[in-house]
């Protein structure tokens, strides 16, 4: 149908792309990772990263990321499935969607506002007679904030998931005598693991480099693989430890990827991936 | 549902409240004269005004927009033809492996992105500053452009094409008259998804931009470290309206194109 004329001319700015912006970048890093400040080829990047600063600091963003991902998941869960009883299901989720395609900058400066020592929430406080306390620059609101940011992505898949969901396999379910726990946990939930694990791989390998509202909302306390590549970076201008980090942040990606891969498709859902 | 239909109201109400508060609290507040974000004292134009009297400002947001619209026009373009040549590719792996490459960069951390980029940039001599954000952004959008066409381009029956050959269409026009028009749809949602990621990024920006060159996000960056501004919540005032005017725009698109909405969600 297509000579291979045509095919290569079509393809000619596309591979060029993958060349130069996905191989090569990746190479880059795998490469940059291999030299010291001084610029000779060393190993000592990895040593240093399975010091006890790198590996505290690894365990310490994993921590984090995972308690991002279970409070998303919380509270993602019950929204998605309360929005498909919805009428008007697909307006609603697009209001859902709508605060993620507001700056994201402009959410977490928002935080700053009302989180800070004067805001409405140390005002709330107040009225039940706590005095002014810190919430900014603490874990709970770099969890709170980190949360808030990740929420729709939780969201959408979950939603998809149920939405897909055959309801007279639910109906089913009640009629054999099942509770509506026992429908939960043996129908509904075992149905939606694929969109369940969709939203896992949104909100955690994000949560994993984060950088800017660490130093926005977590003053520098809280310190995250992107937090510390970005130090590298920009800072100390260690571009070797910096790819390093980014070597393993990779690598984290990857894992993380193939435990929340869905190659169980037929076992597990009753229908296309989103 | 009818038992639990109070609960769940109030769930979501308060879900919804949770979602909306920060950016309606954020536009409260740039109408106060007061100067913080606390204690409203009286209603005011003054942070509007000072975004628009600001020349600095204003040239970052004019560079905001110049690089989001030219960096979604060459990704899609870009992004386009590179889906019309996987579509069409017969090998199944090289076709396999080239989307696997493709989804290289949607699914890697920002930071990575970044990071790399700096380095590709400087080992190749381009100067931090317009170019090397415009590219970068170019690079970063080429893959979502290639993910909202390919559906389409799926969903073509390939007869079509076999009828508009036998009939004498030579392959430009094939392209032009047959392909093009069809997925349509596919390439303003591309263009719109890129545009928006474009206008929204920060983490890639942050590292590959110069002293000289600034965007939004990164301007906003550093205003909110030195502390708070009111012209900050005045510009996120202007942006929740354009934001918003943009939602509207391409849910008209994707409801046209039959595009499911939920694909608008970000990374």
């Amino acid at each position: 149908m297509q000579t291979k004329n045509t095919k290569t001319f079509y393809l000619i700015p596309y591979f060029a792309w993958i060349l130069l912006f996905v191989i090569a970048p990746i190479a880059l890093i795998a490469y940059y990772s291999l030299f010291d400040l001084s610029g000779n080829f060393t190993l000592d990047n990895y040593k240093n990263f399975f010091t006890s600063i790198y590996l505290k600091l690894t365990i310490s963003s994993f921590w984090y990321a995972f308690l991002i991902t279970v409070f998303s998941l919380i509270v993602a869960y019950p929204t998605a499935y309360l929005l498909t009883k919805t009428k008007h299901k697909q307006l609603w989720l697009l209001l859902i969607i709508i605060p993620s395609w507001i700056n994201l900058l402009l959410k977490t400066y928002a935080f700053i506002g009302i989180f800070g020592l004067y805001g409405p929430i140390n005002a709330f406080l107040n009225v039940f007679g706590f005095g002014e306390t810190q919430i900014l620059f603490t874990d709970f609101s770099f969890i709170f904030v980190s949360v808030y940011i990740f929420i729709p992505f939780m969201i959408l898949p979950i939603f998809n998931a149920l939405d897909k969901l055959n309801p007279s396999l639910i109906d089913a379910s009640r009629d054999l005598g099942a509770s509506s726990w026992t429908t939960f946990t043996k129908v509904i939930f075992p149905l939606t693991t694929n969109g369940v694990k969709a939203g896992i791989q949104a909100v955690f390998i994000p949560s994993l480099s984060l950088f800017m509202i660490t130093r926005l909302i977590a003053g520098n306390k809280v310190i995250t693989l992107g937090t510390a590549i970005e130090q590298q970076f920009l800072v100390t201008q260690n571009w070797g430890m910096g790819s390093t980090i980014a070597v393993f942040l990779i690598i984290f990606m990857i894992i993380v990827m193939i435990i929340t891969g869905q190659r169980d498709k037929g076992a597990t859902s009753n229908g296309k991936n989103w | 549902m009818e038992r639990t239909g109070n609960a769940a109201k109030i769930y979501l109400t308060l879900i919804f409240i949770i979602l909306y508060a920060p950016i309606l609290y954020l536009i409260f507040y740039s109408f106060n004269s007061g100067g913080s974000m606390n204690n409203f004292e009286s209603f005011t134009w003054e942070h509007y005004s000072a975004v628009f009297s600001d020349t600095r400002l204003i040239m970052i947001l004019i560079n905001t927009v110049i690089v989001a619209l030219l960096s979604a026009l060459i990704a899609t373009i870009i992004g386009v033809f590179g889906s019309i040549g996987i579509v069409y590719m017969r090998n199944k792996s090289i076709r396999n492996s080239l989307l696997s490459l493709n989804n290289v960069l949607i699914v890697s951390p920002d930071v990575v992105i970044g990071a790399s980029f700096l380095i590709l940039f400087t080992m190749i001599g381009v100067k931090l500053g317009f170019a090397s954000v415009l590219i970068s952004h170019i690079a970063f959008s080429i893959p979502i452009v290639v993910l909202m066409v390919l559906p389409k381009l799926q969903e073509m029956n390939s007869s079509l094409i076999d009828a508009a050959a036998d009939l004498g269409a030579t392959k430009g026009e094939i392209l032009r008259r047959v392909i093009i028009p069809f997925i349509k749809p596919g390439i303003f949602a591309g263009f719109f998804m890129a545009l928006t990621y474009s206008l929204d990024d920060f983490a890639v920006t942050f590292f590959v931009t110069g002293n000289g060159f600034s965007t939004l996000s990164v301007e906003i960056y550093s205003m909110a470290r030195a502390g708070i501004t009111l012209t900050i919540n005045a510009l996120s005032g202007i942006i929740f309206i354009v934001t918003l005017l943009l939602v509207v725009g391409y849910y008209f698109i994707s409801q046209r194109g039959k595009n499911p909405v939920g694909m608008g969600v970000r990374k």
